[in-house]
């Protein structure tokens, strides 16, 4: 491996590993949706500053091709964290339906109250008819 | 006016059903007369709530829709936050005939869900190809998850008690088909006693049941999948709080 391809991936993985330790200070990103991230991060980190552990790595689980392991790894956590985004939008569709719910009764509670202050307010006036509703 | 009928609030879940809608509502008001009667309009582009609301109806606008489930669960919860016992789900399309709602309140008497069931060979109503077979599978297993003889498990015409109401208003599903598949094995899991009355159907007022087979086959599937996660999900998702939701 020459120096400049050596460089490229520990680059490579530190600005990664940066950006999303940036996000998660600027509040961009929550906590529960960056630990997938940070996982890949500090993965390609340690395999760009130590190649060797690539290979080892390959040749304990009987990868030929240790870029392979690297593929399936990469593949992995981005199926998890799809996975997970599949589950977060879930749980936000079944809250959006509850607000849903709550703002359609709301709706129906202020025209019903509305519609009661406008019976008083006319039995008030004698029965005249009001100009602004 | 029946008795039980005072603590009965009819939802009509309506989705641009602006030419049916206020017929559906006019009819209640005269072959039950005094029945609170809520349209759910399910985020509508037409003028569905108007009609509704001039035909004397309560009405609920769901800011954009969620289809039968979500609309259902909506007049569960508004049964619940204003005292009713017993919910009757009337769809808007004119296909349920309201003068069966007392024959199916009689029969909420001793059960928890009653299911309005199209007579077989009675109206129009007719299905073919893989349509067929799914709702003759559909009713088999769900007959035996409900512990009941049910014939037409897909029928939007049905009762529901105290009891199933409390569970539906918790639990009603939105997705799709799971108002009438998941929602029986709901019932039927929680111990519900489900029981089916006989009903005329009338032909739909607009619109025509899908015979694209194509369609059909699809709809089999979904509906295999929709039995399937209905069974194996873990009983523990069907808890009911004691809080009112």
């Amino acid at each position: 491996m020459s120096p400049v391809s050596y460089l490229f991936g520990v680059v490579a993985a530190l600005a990664v590993f940066l950006l999303v330790v940036e996000m998660l200070r600027r509040r961009r990103l929550r906590e529960r949706h960056a630990l997938w991230w940070l996982i890949a991060g500090v993965l390609a980190l340690v395999v760009g500053l130590f190649p060797g552990l690539l290979d080892w790595a390959a040749k304990l689980l009987g990868v030929g091709q240790p870029t392979n392991l690297v593929f399936f790894v990469s593949i992995a956590i981005l199926v998890m964290i799809c996975l997970q985004h599949s589950s977060e939008l879930t749980v936000v569709e079944n809250k959006t339906r509850t607000l849903a719910e709550h703002v359609a009764m709301q709706n129906e509670r202020i025209q019903r109250l509305e519609a009661a202050l406008d019976a008083a307010e006319d039995g008030r006036n004698g029965g005249r008819a009001e100009g602004a509703r | 006016m029946n008795a039980a009928l005072n603590r009965t609030l009819i939802v009509l879940p309506a989705f641009n059903e602006e030419a049916s809608v206020a017929k559906v509502v006019r009819e209640i008001e005269a072959v039950l007369p005094g029945v609170r009667c809520v349209v759910i309009d399910d985020g509508s582009s037409d003028r569905t709530a108007q009609a509704a609301a001039a035909a004397g109806a309560e009405v609920l606008r769901l800011p954009f829709n969620l289809g039968v489930g979500g609309a259902m669960r909506l007049g569960f919860r508004y049964a619940l936050a204003n005292g009713f016992d017993n919910v009757v789900q009337i769809d808007a399309d004119g296909q349920h005939d309201p003068a069966a709602v007392p024959a199916l309140l009689d029969e909420l008497e001793t059960a928890d869900v009653v299911m309005g069931a199209r007579f077989a060979g009675v109206g129009d109503y007719e299905v073919r190809g893989p349509r067929k077979w799914a709702m003759r599978v559909l009713a088999v297993v769900l007959s035996r998850v409900a512990r009941a003889k049910l014939t037409d498990t897909t029928s939007g015409f049905r009762a529901s008690g105290p009891k199933a109401v409390r569970l539906f208003a918790a639990h009603y599903p939105a997705e799709y088909l799971g108002d009438t598949i998941e929602a029986l094995v709901i019932a039927g899991r929680s111990g519900c006693v489900v029981r089916q009355v006989p009903v005329e159907m009338r032909v739909r007022t607009g619109g025509t049941p899908s015979h694209n087979p194509w369609k059909s086959t699809v709809y089999l599937g979904r509906a295999g999948i929709a039995l399937i996660f209905a069974l194996i999900r873990p009983k523990s998702t069907l808890r009911v709080g004691t809080a009112t939701p």
